[in-house]
């Protein structure tokens, strides 16, 4: 159903199977805004997701791509129960987790994990590197004293690609690239079967970024990982998704196989972001057609009337103003959210 | 860019408690060469040495007892004889060993005012800097009553009921003291809250408890301290002028701010009765201050690197 | 015509800077030199540690212990901006004619302030005009950067303007006292892609219309390539290889430059897997001896222990490797395979 098109010819190990490990259904999240009253109370709300649906099949990696504003970061949150969702379903491996709390969910935590962004601030200065990878472990009672958990330890810092003598040094002594390998180890340290992979190379160097998420892919393929990739950066999601969605001021406006994503994009906002990205090559910038959008992402407390994209679509048409256009089919797998195309 | 400055100890080494024990003394050490080379900042810390040793070993350091009365010799100046080195006061009580014994009561009055006051600002300022919202409003509500209050007067009011000693000295000075306490430590708590570290803590799995303890607080111990030893200061002051009020520490114990009391009505003709006492406090408050404002620097690094390029270039380096 | 109408418009000779921090002396840049010429496009591209940042510090007079020049020379129109002297002509040219633009456009601008009092401020200070006058040209600024109704939009607080928005305001305020170079240092890392693209253009659009010298730092090499006719590239304190846009992209010769392109994800080529370079970039506070990419170079030999000087080759373009050639890196199935 959901073939690795650009992906290299390895297959994964797990067998195919018939459910999703992870379907979201209708999500929406609302941040309160505004002043506090003597008590402290808000004036007011913002959807930072309205209404996004998708599935990740075991094994998979969803790419999930847009700017400041889309709600992509929010969505990777609240699909780790992170932020308290406003509406919809997160189904995990059959079982719905929307409304779990407490206890149950600190454990569904061994599950699911998260890799940030930063890489300086996502890691505890003050404490050893030792300390930071083996506290899930101690954390959820895999060891009764953080001493024991030296041999897990070591066995995930060599997987990630880091010799040991790390083991006992200080994040500053490491480079922004080690430093996100050790917060790959830490989420690896439960054995997840999902990642949300929150921009996790933005914060890199170009010649970085390829390693890191090369090891992403390596570890997918080792251990049937499945993730759920974040980024703003179109380049980079190509290579490890299967899928693509792209968000655009909280909604899901197309969603794809990345073949048809890049050379066929059916969204008028897709096209515009695909002809924004900067090319490395002076011939094909002077020769290129640029879509540059006018204006900027929208208020999401007053969202536009319609389609939300409207205000800055070079094809906007009246409907396109009264109505919003929900996801229609195209092509087996691939969906869009237009009126026009 | 790697600091060399750790242990690089074996792998299957000392436990990580050893490790933390060698890092600790590894930072003393380089903050006490960097204490050396700043003046200021190691005045400050002398004056601090100073009053504690003082204080402790008050019995063995004055040459006589504090409320001894020798009427012969009553208002004499200082270096007259050596007796009295620094001279008497209205009823004849040596002057050296007043100014001793006094620093007992600084130092005591400010450890416990900061003690109580501190944890119990700082206390209310995590709960309510990391859980926010209801809790956060109903704690920084009261707190902005109690600094409505003017602290004077509060002072006046709950002395005038439990009377006037030490106890109620510092039972006043730390109800008017918790606040500034919460208030930095929900500010610093806040922001710490969002780090990602923070973060990452909860969604592997940490309780609450375990974030707190573990990752917010030890990230607070530099405010928090540089704050506490400002207080100190700011304690002293404020003990010196409740005794100098008579709402204080009571004859026959010694307080430099009862001395300051003592000798207004002399301060035309026995000036040592007040000023010696005056010194002794503005040296101390302004001792303590400069070693908060070293510790202050100290404990941000890059506050710490322009001061320490600051010093490599003037002491000659390359041009 | 006088020499300081015909040399290059800047001049950065042997420039080394150093911070003298706890842990020991950075020396992150280390013998540099490049110029720029009237009207010309230079991109200095590196990565982090590379001293490019640091670099444009230096040509400002920005530099803020714990860092120093402690070597070489930086000359604008001839004179020499570097020591006591010259940081006075340092502080008299900046924002007048060298202008700059930096990354934050979030944290440039004073939010107690209106977008108007803020460049009729440089406006006052440098060209002495009266407030009538510069109000005038505010508006003319704010509509050449492309804002839309700049009478009414002059009036607002930067936290009214959105990213984008900010950062033309502040090309504006660069813009101001009509500079000759506008150095431009990351301009458009903190803002989106599709705000990227409006930016690059405008800067691009203000380059051909005015004339500008342009100095854009970057490590992105997409956004270099859309503005920059010349290119040099920087890493580990040192300028690696300096040529036109076109040999630096079509026909590398460093290696360094080979990595970066090859590790430069493009959106119009698919290949397996990404590929990147080796390694981590080189420790300066104790640089190795010789060229810094050696421990992650593919060609290194023994000879990469000398550092090699920028050589200048026929067709005017500088590499500093003993391996200098050039090669397609895109081209599949080359033997310059990574180093695992």
């Amino acid at each position: 159903m959901h073939p690795t098109a650009t992906r290299s010819e390895q297959e994964t190990n797990t067998p195919p199977s018939s459910e999703p490990l992870i379907s979201v259904q209708g999500l929406s999240v609302e941040y309160a805004i505004g002043g506090n009253g003597f008590w402290g109370h808000s004036r007011g709300s913002l959807r930072a997701v309205e209404d996004v649906s998708f599935e990740i099949p075991r094994g998979e990696t969803l790419g999930l791509v847009g700017e400041s504003g889309s709600g992509k970061t929010t969505t990777g949150r609240a699909v780790l129960r992170k932020v308290p969702l406003a509406a919809g379903r997160i189904v995990f491996d059959g079982e719905d987790i929307t409304e779990l709390h407490g206890e149950k969910l600190r454990r569904y935590r061994k599950r699911m994990q998260l890799v940030f962004q930063d890489p300086y601030a996502s890691l505890n200065p003050r404490k050893r590197v030792f300390e930071i990878v083996a506290e899930p472990l101690l954390v959820h009672g895999v060891v009764n004293r953080i001493r024991d958990a030296e041999p897990q330890v070591r066995d995930l810092l060599a997987l990630v690609g880091l010799p040991p003598d790390v083991l006992f040094r200080y994040p500053h002594a490491f480079s922004g690239g080690q430093r996100q390998r050790i917060g790959i180890a830490r989420a690896l340290s439960l054995h997840p079967d999902f990642i949300v992979a929150d921009e996790p190379v933005s914060a890199l160097d170009v010649s970085i970024r390829a390693q890191v998420v090369n090891l992403l892919q390596d570890l997918q393929e080792q251990l049937g990982l499945t993730y759920l990739f974040i980024a703003h950066d179109l380049s980079v999601v190509r290579h490890i998704s299967h899928r693509i969605a792209v968000m655009y001021a909280g909604k899901l406006v197309e969603l794809g196989l990345p073949d048809q994503i890049y050379d066929d994009p059916k969204h008028p906002y897709t096209r515009a972001l695909l002809s924004a990205v900067p090319v490395p090559d002076p011939a094909v910038e002077k020769t290129r057609r640029r879509i540059v959008l006018s204006g900027s992402v929208p208020n999401l407390a007053d969202p536009p009337s319609g389609c939300r994209f409207h205000t800055r679509c070079p094809i906007a048409v009246d409907r396109c103003r009264e109505e919003e256009p929900p996801l229609t089919q195209r092509a087996p797998g691939h969906q869009a959210a237009c009126w026009l195309t | 860019m790697t600091v060399r400055v750790e242990t690089d100890a074996p792998l299957a080494g000392p436990s990580l408690f050893r490790r933390r024990l060698a890092d600790a003394r590894a930072g003393l050490r380089s903050g006490a060469v960097e204490l050396l080379h700043d003046r200021a900042g190691l005045f400050g810390f002398l004056v601090i040495v100073i009053l504690i040793v003082v204080a402790i070993f008050a019995p063995l350091i004055a040459p006589q007892d504090p409320s001894a009365q020798d009427l012969l010799n009553r208002l004499e100046p200082p270096f007259h004889s050596w007796a009295h080195p620094l001279g008497t006061d209205a009823i004849g009580r040596d002057m050296l060993s007043r100014l001793i014994y006094g620093s007992r009561i600084s130092l005591e009055v400010g450890a416990f005012v900061v003690a109580i006051a501190g944890s119990l600002g700082t206390t209310f300022g995590l709960l309510a800097g990391y859980f926010g919202g209801k809790v956060d409003s109903f704690v920084m509500r009261v707190v902005d009553t109690q600094i409505a209050f003017p602290g004077l007067l509060m002072a006046l009011l709950i002395i005038a009921v439990i009377g006037p000693s030490l106890r109620s000295l510092v039972i006043v000075l730390s109800i008017d003291g918790w606040m500034v306490y919460a208030r930095v430590t929900r500010g610093v708590t806040a922001s710490l809250r969002q780090e990602p570290f923070v973060e990452a803590a909860e969604l592997i799995g940490c309780r609450s408890r375990r974030v707190i303890f573990r990752h917010v607080l030890p990230n607070l111990t530099s405010p928090v301290l540089t704050l506490g030893v400002l207080e100190f200061a700011r304690v002293i002051l404020a003990e010196a002028a409740l005794s100098f009020l008579g709402l204080g520490i009571q004859p026959p114990a010694v307080s430099w701010g009862l001395m300051l009391a003592d000798g207004a009505d002399y301060l035309f003709s026995a000036w040592w009765i007040v000023s010696l006492p005056g010194i002794g406090i503005a040296l101390v408050v302004l001792g303590i201050n400069l070693f908060a404002s070293w510790l202050r620097v100290t404990s941000d690094p890059h506050a710490r690197d322009k001061r320490f390029a600051s010093g490599t270039q003037v002491a000659g380096a390359v041009t | 015509m006088s020499a300081a109408d015909t040399g290059p418009l800047l001049e950065v000779d042997g420039l080394d800077v150093c911070f003298f921090t706890r842990a020991g002396v950075v020396k992150a840049v280390r013998g540099v030199s490049f110029d720029v010429h009237r009207g010309e496009t230079l991109g200095l591209v590196g990565e982090s540690g590379s001293g490019k940042s640091v670099t444009s510090l230096a040509i400002l007079g920005l530099l803020q212990p714990p860092g120093r020049v402690t070597g070489g020379e930086i000359r604008w129109k001839g004179r020499s901006v570097v020591g006591r002297g010259g940081a006075k002509l340092a502080k008299r040219i900046r924002g007048h004619e060298l202008a700059v633009v930096f990354q934050d456009p979030m944290t440039s601008l004073n939010p107690l302030f209106t977008v108007r009092a803020q460049i009729a401020e440089v406006l006052r200070h440098h060209l002495g005009m009266s407030r009538r006058q510069a109000d005038e040209r505010v508006v003319e600024l704010l509509d050449l950067v492309g804002i839309p109704a700049p009478r009414a939009r002059a009036d607002a607080y930067p936290h009214e303007l959105s990213g984008g928005q900010r950062q033309r305001v502040l090309i504006a305020m660069a813009l101001a006292c009509e500079p000759e170079l506008l150095i431009a240092d990351e301009p458009t890392t903190a803002l989106d892609v599709t705000i990227q693209a409006q930016i690059l253009e405008l800067i691009a659009e203000i380059q051909e219309r005015l004339g500008l010298a342009v100095l854009l730092i970057t490590h992105d090499l997409g956004v270099v390539a859309g503005v920059c006719k010349r290119v040099a590239v920087m890493y580990g304190g040192k300028i690696m290889e300096q040529g036109s846009a076109e040999q630096i992209f079509h026909r590398p010769a460093h290696p360094y430059t080979r990595g970066l392109l090859r590790s430069t994800p493009r959106v119009d080529v698919v290949l397996p897997r990404l590929v990147g370079i080796d390694g981590m970039p080189p420790d300066l506070i104790a640089p190795p001896p010789g060229c810094p990419f050696q421990p992650r170079c593919d060609v290194a030999s023994a000879q990469c222990a000398e550092m090699p000087a920028l050589e200048r080759d026929e067709e005017g373009r500088e590499v500093a490797c003993w391996h200098a050639s050039d090669r397609d890196p895109l081209r599949a199935g080359d033997e310059h395979a990574p180093v695992v």
